[in-house]
């Protein structure tokens, strides 16, 4: 029997049935591997009431990325590395309403974010780890002293669906990336329940990836869109 | 007496840097600590790491030879090295969690004496700014920090304790100001060099710490000066 296409044709067709008050994965960092063209869908789209799991919320707004979501209203919270304005005279757009009261979040320590992300798509129930021990992170925190050192315990992050920027994939959906493009790519794939994947360059037949050289098996990934020559690149 | 000259932000970095030992993996944070990838030793084998995911890049790319997928820690365009490789980023942060880095440098807002530093939250706004810092701060083998001497109104940022939360406590090895190159020992905050023009109990009238004085206490010490 043959498997159903995971290749749509539009961004807007892959992410037509998001609901609202799902929980969303966005993975990017220093502007690479972000799924610009998904965001830009699902803002189209109109599904709010969201909570974002993304190492940022966004920039200043002159590019598309989580923060065209934030600012539009549609998330009710981040869970994220950053909550303030790098300088307190630039603050994003999330910053601000967060600063209002619009949008709650939640900071977490980077490592602790993608270990929680990672916890959840390994099937673990929870961790210790000594990132934020001795600061106000940890408090109300259970703490675990082990071979002499003091840890924390962290709990998994799960999510509805994952937005992936991948560089290739075949159409059984397994993915490769290039260089720092990685970043919370695969992880993210892995530990959400619906993974939603825009391609750089080329989605090709199956067979025609080197097996030893995916990232991200296909049997993580539901739904592919190549970006066209107008898509957003950057 | 000469002037007082106070050092710039590269100047800064480049004696950190020079800290560096053979075959250490480092860490340069966001902002200043970047400066650090500006000083090269050939007698060294330095392999870098970027929270991201990357391991032995090079240089920062010059305009034209950027590489749209090869970003550092501050999103620069960075050129590969030729023992590069990539991970994701809980495997970046397993190499952080497990011990790998040998050092982190980082900026701060405030270092206590007892190695405590503070660079992720101010009180009076809501929210803060992490990004690596505390599984850097809290894993690495040595935190190095730089940052200016004093608050802008010369109100020190060497404390006795941070006033402001902390990023992680009592972890920070060495501190490189405009005024001076600082190490923490179990002894205390001890003043290894001094800017030039500058003596030591005019550092320490601009340092709450209390500061040990070696009898070895020296002029910053750059490398073409032997």
């Amino acid at each position: 029997m043959p498997m159903t296409s995971k290749v749509f044709e539009t961004f807007d067709a892959a992410v037509a049935g998001v609901p609202d008050g799902v929980t969303i994965m966005v993975p990017g960092f220093g502007g690479v591997g972000l799924p610009r063209n998904l965001l830009a869908a699902l803002h189209r789209q109109g599904a709010k009431g969201m909570t974002g799991i993304s190492n940022n919320a966004g920039g200043m707004g002159d590019q598309v990325d989580v923060g065209i979501l934030v600012e539009a209203g549609r998330m009710k919270k981040m869970i994220c590395a950053f909550t303030a304005a790098t300088h307190p005279s630039r603050p994003t757009p999330f910053v601000t309403m967060y600063n209002n009261d619009e949008v709650d979040a939640e900071l977490v320590p980077q490592g602790t974010l993608a270990e929680r992300i990672r916890a959840a798509a390994f099937g673990i129930g929870a961790f210790y780890t000594p990132t934020s021990v001795g600061t106000e992170l940890a408090e109300g925190k259970e703490h675990r002293e082990m071979n002499g050192r003091t840890y924390v315990l962290e709990y998994p992050l799960h999510a509805d669906y994952a937005l992936i920027r991948a560089w290739r994939a075949d159409t059984f959906g397994n993915l490769q990336f290039r260089l720092t493009q990685r970043n919370f790519n695969p992880i993210m794939a892995m530990a959400a329940k619906t993974t939603i994947v825009e391609v750089e360059d080329a989605i090709v037949p199956v067979g025609e990836l080197d097996a030893d050289k995916i990232h991200v098996p296909g049997i993580y990934v539901n739904r592919l869109v190549k970006i066209p020559p107008d898509g957003i690149w950057e | 007496m000469a002037d007082k000259q106070r050092l710039d932000r590269q100047s800064m970095c480049d004696r950190l840097a020079m800290e560096f030992q053979d075959g250490w993996i480092v860490n340069l944070g966001v902002g200043m600590p970047t400066l650090c990838s500006n000083y090269v030793d050939p007698d060294k084998f330095i392999i870098t790491h970027s929270e991201n995911g990357v391991i032995g890049y090079g240089p920062i790319a010059t305009e034209g030879n950027e590489d749209r997928h090869l970003v550092n820690a501050g999103g620069q365009f960075v050129t590969p090295g030729p023992l590069m490789s990539i991970v994701h980023h809980a495997d970046s942060f397993g190499i952080i969690r497990g011990g790998m880095v040998d050092v982190t440098v980082m900026g701060a807002y405030e270092v206590s004496e007892n190695g405590d530093f503070a660079n992720w939250r101010i009180p009076t706004r809501k929210g803060g700014g992490i990004g690596g810092a505390m599984d850097l701060a809290a894993c690495a083998k040595r935190v190095f920090i730089a940052m200016e001497h004093t608050q802008r109104d010369g109100s020190p940022r060497v404390l006795n304790r941070c006033k402001l939360p902390i990023t992680a406590p009592g972890v920070v090895k060495m501190l490189v100001t405009d005024l001076g190159l600082f190490e923490i020992t179990p002894d205390g905050f001890v003043l290894r060099e001094h800017a030039p023009g500058w003596n030591p109990e005019e550092i320490q009238e601009l340092t709450e710490a209390k500061l040990i004085i070696p009898d070895d206490l020296r002029e910053f010490r750059f490398r073409d000066q032997g």
